[in-house]
């Protein structure tokens, strides 16, 4: 293993920083529409882009923002976070096998970095565990990537939060380009039928506070996918076809 | 909120970003993760997408839209076909905000 290498000069920082560039506009148009939220919640430019820059997790910010502005006690806004993170800790227990390797400060700091789409491209690449360097390289290239264009796209929101209009609607960008993550994810019937099972999920639990309603979906989609899994007959070239395609 | 309290919700949300992302991997010691478990989560991030993008596309405070001049369905659609069809993340997202902008501005929808 050349772990004197740089992790940025291992081929798989090149692959993984493309694969993230296809999603960057999305992730950057997400990221300007947050800002403008940020700057237009009455937070002020400057803690507007050091929330963005500390706290890096878009849906959380957005739903601490009113609580900080309204003077919510710490431990609500806190709370409220840590409830729309949850699906991170199920995530979390998807990296251990890859991480434990590293001491802890290291395994945290990477974690800290990873978002919805690092977990999903990560996945996809590597199903299995194995050469960590390798791993971590292609982590930190799809880092790089989604961090620069989420923090640049936030701030310049925060600063052009007046000069954009709302009626653009492009903050749907965002919802597009996991729109496509999503089908690109449905590879077969077991799949689609968590995917329809999580939709209807989230929809009959939207009205549960803190986006609790994303956790039952995942509870539920995941349940039906165990069943899926132990009762139909195996399909092995599914899953290994997606590449090809 | 004054400033220095602001300063200290933003310190505790960046923990709270840590301690979500890493929970399973903060402790050094195996943890025992069943078998089922680790095969269930191969449709989380799948349940978590969909769960996201559902109330995006079709839902209008909290309820499922009631008419067919909203631009978004149009929007998604036409991301998917360009999906599809394509691969292209990219191109799904150019379809998409351009059908989009174009029945936003174009019709008011």
């Amino acid at each position: 293993m050349s772990s004197s290498t740089p992790l940025w000069r291992h081929p798989e920082f090149a692959t993984g920083a493309r694969e993230t560039r296809d999603v960057a506009l999305g992730i950057g148009a997400w990221g300007l529409v947050a800002g403008v939220a940020m700057s237009k919640a009455g937070l002020g430019a400057a803690l507007a882009i050091a929330m963005s820059l500390c706290v890096f997790a878009g849906s959380a910010q957005l739903a601490a923002l009113p609580l900080m502005v309204q003077g919510a006690p710490l431990w609500v806004i806190w709370a409220t976070a840590f409830c729309v993170n949850l699906r991170f800790i199920i995530f979390s227990a998807g990296w251990r096998p890859y991480l434990r390797s590293l001491p802890r400060a290291q395994r945290l700091f990477v974690a800290y970095f990873t978002v919805d789409f690092t977990y999903i491209a990560f996945m996809r690449r590597f199903p299995q565990p194995g050469d960590v360097r390798a791993q971590l390289a292609y982590l930190a290239g799809n880092i790089v990537v989604s961090w620069i264009a989420w923090q640049a796209m936030t701030i310049l929101g925060v600063v052009l939060a007046d000069v954009i209009p709302e009626r653009w609607g492009l903050g749907f960008a965002g919802t597009l380009a996991l729109l496509g993550i999503t089908a690109s994810l449905l590879v077969d019937r077991a799949t689609w039928t968590a995917a329809a099972v999580a939709a209807c999920a989230a929809f009959a639990a939207f009205a549960l506070p803190f986006h609790l309603n994303i956790v039952v979906a995942i509870a539920a989609a995941m349940a039906v996918g165990v069943i899926i899994d132990h009762f139909a007959p195996p399909r092995p070239a599914a899953a290994a076809s997606e590449d090809a395609a | 909120m004054t400033a220095w309290t602001s300063i200290g919700a933003i310190a505790g949300l960046t923990v709270v970003s840590v301690v979500t992302r890493g929970f399973f991997i903060i402790p050094d010691r195996e943890v025992p993760i069943p078998g089922w478990l680790r095969e269930a989560l191969r449709y989380a991030p799948l349940a978590a997408l969909v769960a996201v993008i559902v109330p995006e596309i079709a839902m209008t405070d909290g309820h499922l839209v009631g008419t067919w001049k909203d631009a978004r369905l149009y929007a998604a659609t036409a991301g998917v076909l360009v999906f599809v069809t394509t691969r292209s993340l990219l191109g799904t997202i150019l379809a998409g905000t351009a059908v989009l902008l174009a029945l936003h501005l174009g019709l008011n929808w």
